[in-house]
């Protein structure tokens, strides 16, 4: 059993083991209080009422030998639901149930009260509904055939990333601040005083909420401790009600009362909404050392006390899955993971020195030894970060499960200071969800949803014509047989790319507006600058940032694709657009050597071959044109990002064969890794070729590598692996993580998962246990490129 | 000036320190009956074809220009006089069945291509191999690409059978930051017999390129049955003694490269073995005793 302590040997072991289920105590409470309330007061007010409501009324858990507290519902591996964003339908309860990946239980009374209560309520009044109702044919057109998916379908805007302001004041401070603006409101000239004074409002109301949360729990802790019989956990009862009387009202003291601050927040913020990515204490290393440091100089701490904390808020992590999902949404994200990703390491932010101190060191301790899927942690390696915690990362990502990811720090600050961010703002910024790029605590960055790239360009080959829906869904950009050179195939690949995210945004731009409206997020607000100093929601643009991503998936299979037409059909003439286009319509069935020379002998991305690498640059730099810098309805700016989460599985199945030999159906490449088994040149080509793309004009790219154990050996290897990320970061790369398996192991593991149940891979900009994942997906990383250093 | 190259593998890790590129070039004096590379012996361009992979579709011998491919039983026979390496066979071939072994370079193309990993050398610490075959036997070539590795200042390791002319070794020396010396068998017959050469000229050159170079890995590949005992080790010791060599590196055998002697179509000396893990540490230890920095691989 894994644990630094007996204690966190037992938290780890529940929560690890309690298969995840549903809880519609949020959902009961919520409704009979919509009920009640709704069409009452503003709509800000309304939603925070909602959330003091629930804080009132829930229900605490404090697990035997917990340290910190808080659950997102009634215990481990709970899951509340959010019928106000997603009323799930009895069939949708159905199939989390008895579904054979990330399962749900639900209970037979559940479904029977989801009926009764539930759903009569928020069938027509849920986000999703809304949506759903506001969107043009041409989107759900798109939407059916997998052009792009979207993110807000069923989860709110969210993934943001909390800053350093609650280790130095309270929620009443906060609510001070608040009630400041309300006072400065001028009603005389400003047109905006009334919705901004309802906004605040709300913003005063979750600070209540929060602290009334605290306070339930310090009373609940002294219940169960008159109660308690063992005086050792007596103690520790009492102390955790010392705590709570504490935080969050006021400002952490001790180290201890700083990880229940933020765990508090985060309940609030991840029940406040569902929103995406969840959400993750960002630089927690810079925050929290100050409190350790202060505590170990008075002998109130040390490493082991120190350590069993971390370890505690680590399993506090790993106890809530993500939002159940359903349809295209868990295609995209298939996983129990919910992406809360803290960085570690990097720079101080505060100084701009080297940031790794002894808590940086204690939490790749605790990584290490917790081996749990959540919190997805990474280190941030700057050029100024010692070569020693570099190497203590490596060797922890070379046991094989993806963690941690490694992130280049002076690229996060350049893609921030190229969005038009200060230098101040872009030293809090890091990575979070999968690789995305933000400024904690300042910043609303919200992914909007995957980009179905080598899919436009199959919509270009059948003229607007998608054989997967029957339905001409494109636009009419003239019969490839036509085209007299690569650069007219290219040009009409760039006009149909333009329609489709056209088609996106004019979706995303509705979206937005409905969130701004109907679903303000006033607790999220209380946290991000800007919000207060605006009165505007973090869903209306209040943040001081404010940046809406769409995620550009396949660039490796659209460069393969495009390289193959125009090395065979336009430079060599070795067959006609026509043959591809018979083969590409038969699978390649008959077309053996078509498929042989595009899938063998055409210059793939990938190698460091210029060929390819130039049409992926002219793939990349015209994607990212026709879509960075456009303004979003709430006055922020679009940004790309290069991630797959599983995308690239849902994207690929609802192909046809592509013309660089990928058979229909298949998975895409992931992230901007090449194809799989295109890149034949060993890793430092990969390293090469992906590095090529301007990294620092996105929010984010993804680069997946895969050894064999062997491969990285001893001493040697851990060196090794370190000069790679050095030189990937040198040349501009933003993260690079490994996958360390044989695929006998893996193979082994697909045929006998019962043997297997601790085996855990990465997968995007996350891990998750192999057993967890689809069968498409698991051939997926079967078949991902093993890098063997010969 | 062109020379025949069969790889240029990049992310080598074990032909030197760091990261490193190693180019391998074609032809060898030596023909070791364990050669884990024996695409590398002739000094021309090969056909490789894995019959495993053949389904005898006869694509191939409809590509050919030359008429050089026909269908003998099960199997594929290829006319080398009458081929001329256009690899019309290659592209063809539906199932990868079909390969050529060896590449003509200029010093600009293969310069081009190593300098792609620059950024690597420099934060490894690595740098460029040149192994083979044997570089030696490209003499100009090699020197030339020497030169211009140094004034690009990258570090340089030539991989050396020793079988060659002191006076090309004394030239390359200069611009060569490591040698990778091979000593196979210490006994002359022994070493004709396994090899097809004397070690004669191996073991002189090896004393007198000690007395001028100062960074001299000694290699030994190790067979079971053929050098893999106590007695050769101690034969190696003796003969390196005083000389200016400080780290030895064991190679065991392993038969990885069966299925490339049967894709050349030439027979593979199966009765060879890899030496148990307990005599290389053994072996290791006996160097270590005596002073020498050892490592079991490259």
């Amino acid at each position: 059993m894994r644990g630094y302590t007996e204690r966190t040997k037992k938290l780890r072991e529940i929560s690890t083991t309690t298969q995840p289920s549903i809880s519609l105590e949020r959902a009961l409470l919520e409704t009979e209080f919509y009920e009640k309330y709704y069409g009452t007061v503003e709509t800000p007010v309304l939603r925070a009422l909602n959330f003091k409501n629930y804080m009132e009324k829930r229900k605490l858990y404090i697990g035997e030998g917990e340290l910190i507290v808080g659950e997102k519902s009634e215990g481990p591996q709970v899951a509340p639901t959010f019928p106000e964003l997603c009323c799930h339908t009895i069939e949708d309860m159905t199939v989390m149930n008895d579904r054979k990946y990330i399962s749900f239980k639900v209970k037979e009374e559940d479904k029977k009260l989801q009926a009764e209560k539930i759903i009569p309520y928020w069938e027509k009044r849920s986000m999703r509904h809304k949506i759903l109702e506001s969107m043009t044919q041409e989107w759900k057109d798109c939407y059916a055939a997998g052009m792009f998916t979207e993110f807000m379908e069923q989860r709110a805007p969210g993934h943001t990333v909390a800053d350093g302001k609650i280790y130095q004041k309270g929620f009443l401070d906060f609510k001070r601040e608040i009630e400041e603006e309300i006072e400065k409101l001028d009603f005389l000239n400003d047109p905006d005083a009334y919705d901004k004074k309802a906004q605040l409002e709300g913003m005063a109301i979750s600070c209540d909420a929060i602290i009334i949360y605290g306070k339930r729990y310090a009373q609940y802790a002294r219940e169960l401790a008159s109660k308690e019989t063992n005086p050792k956990r007596k103690e520790e009862l009492l102390w955790i009600a010392g705590n709570c009387d504490v935080v969050p009202a006021h400002k952490p003291e001790t180290f201890a009362q700083a990880l229940q601050m933020y765990w508090f927040v985060h309940i609030g913020i991840t029940t406040e909404l569902n929103t995406w990515d969840s959400f993750s204490p960002g630089r927690l290393d810079q925050y929290i050392y100050p409190f350790y440091k202060k505590e170990k100089e008075e002998g109130t701490i040390d490493y082991d006390k120190a350590r069993e904390l971390l370890e505690c808020l680590w399993i506090k992590f790993n106890n809530q899955p993500a939002p159940p999902k359903v349809g295209v949404t868990l295609k995209e994200s298939g996983t129990y993971t919910d992406f809360a990703n803290i960085n570690t390491g990097g720079i101080n932010p505060w100084t701009g020195e080297n940031g790794v101190n002894e808590i940086s060191y204690m939490i790749l301790d605790v990584m290490d030894e917790m081996k749990l899927l959540q919190p997805s942690s990474n280190v941030q390696i700057s050029v100024k970060t010692p070569h020693e915690f570099l190497k203590r990362a490596v060797e922890i990502s070379r046991k094989g499960w993806g963690q941690p990811a490694f992130y280049n720090t002076e690229e996060l600050i350049q893609e921030l200071l190229n969005a038009g961010k200060s230098l101040e703002d872009a030293r809090f910024g890091g990575a979070s969800g999968c690789v995305e790029t933000g400024c904690h605590g300042r910043e609303a960055y919200i992914l909007t949803g995957y980009l179905n790239v080598p899919k436009v360009l199959e919509l270009t080959l059948n003229n607007g014509f998608d054989r997967y829906t029957g339905k001409q869904i494109g636009i009419k950009t003239g019969n490839p047989e036509d085209f007299k050179s690569y650069e007219d195939l290219f040009h009409a690949f760039v006009k149909q790319l333009n329609y489709i995210i056209d088609v996106k945004i004019r979706g995303n731009n509705v979206i937005e507006k409905l969130f701004a409206k109907h679903m303000p997020s006033t607790f999220m607000s209380v946290l991000t600058d800007g919000c207060k100093e605006s009165g505007r929601d973090y869903n209306a643009g209040g943040a001081k940032y404010n940046t809406r991503y769409i995620q550009i998936v396949g660039i490796a299979t659209i460069t393969d694709c495009l390289s193959a037409i125009k090395y065979n059909i336009f430079d060599n003439k070795k067959f006609t657009m026509g043959d591809l286009l018979k083969a590409l319509e038969s699978n390649f069935e008959g077309y053996a050597h078509i498929r042989n020379l595009v899938l063998n002998h055409t210059p793939k991305y990938g190698n460091d071959d210029d060929y390819a690498d130039n049409i992926m640059l002219d793939i990349f730099t015209r994607v990212r044109d026709l879509i960075r810098g456009r303004k979003t309805v709430c006055g922020g700016t679009y940004q790309i990002d290069m991630l797959p989460t599983t995308c690239h599985v849902y994207f690929g199945s609802v192909m046809g064969a592509s013309p660089n030999g990928r058979l229909a159906g298949k998975p895409l490449a992931d992230g901007i890794s090449p194809e799989k088994g295109a890149d034949v040149k060993g890793p430092t080509a990969v390293i090469k070729s992906c590095a090529k793309m301007d990294h620092s004009s996105t929010g984010g790219t993804l680069l997946n590598q895969k050894f064999t154990p062997s491969s990285i050996g001893g001493q040697e290897g851990i060196e090794n692996v370190a000069s790679l990320i050095r030189s990937y970061f040198e040349l501009g790369g933003h993260h690079i993580q490994f996958n360390v398996i044989d695929r006998q192991t893996l193979l082994d593991a697909q045929k006998h998962p019962e043997e297997y149940k601790d085996l855990i891979v990465r997968v995007a900009g996350y891990s998750d246990h192999f057993n967890n994942l689809e069968k498409a997906l698991q051939d997926e990383i079967i078949e991902r490129t093993e890098q063997a250093f010969n | 000036m062109k020379a025949y190259i069969f790889n240029i593998q990049k992310f080598s890790v074990h032909d030197g320190p760091g990261i490193r590129t190693t180019v391998f070039f074609k032809g060898c004096p030596l023909k070791c009956i364990w050669c884990h590379n024996p695409e590398s012996q002739s000094k021309g361009k090969e056909i490789l074809y894995d019959k495993s992979k053949c389904s005898l579709c006869g694509t191939c011998i409809r590509a050919c220009r030359n008429q050089a491919i026909e269908i003998k039983g099960k199997t594929l026979m290829t006319n080398m006089d009458k081929c001329s390496f256009k690899g019309d066979c290659v592209f063809a071939c539906i199932n990868s069945a079909r390969q050529i072994a060896g590449k003509e370079y200029t010093l600009d193309e293969v310069m081009k291509e190593v300098l792609k990993d620059r950024v690597f050398y420099k934060n490894s610490g690595g740098g460029v191999t040149l192994s083979g075959g044997e570089p030696l036997i490209h003499a100009e070539f090699v020197e030339a690409f020497l030169k211009e590795l140094k004034k690009e200042n990258i570090h340089t390791a030539v991989d050396t059978c020793g079988y060659g002319d002191f006076k090309v070794i004394e030239r390359i020396a200069e611009y060569t930051d490591l040698f990778l010396y091979d000593l196979k068998i210490t006994d002359d017959e022994k070493h004709i017999l396994y090899t097809g050469v004397s070690n004669k000229i191996i073991i002189d050159n090896l004393f007198k390129l000690s007395k001028i170079h100062d960074n001299i890995n000694l290699r030994l590949p190790l067979i079971e049955g053929i050098n893999a005992d106590e007695n050769h080790i101690l034969e190696v010791l003796r003969l390196i003694k005083g000389m200016n060599i400080n780290k030895v590196n064991l190679l065991p055998y392993h038969d990885i490269a069966r299925h490339k002697y049967e894709k050349l179509g030439r027979p593979f000396a199966g009765n060879m073995e890899k030496p148990a893990d307990e005599k290389l540490i053994r072996y290791k230890e006996m160097f270590e005793k005596e002073g020498y920095m050892v490592k079991i691989g490259g």
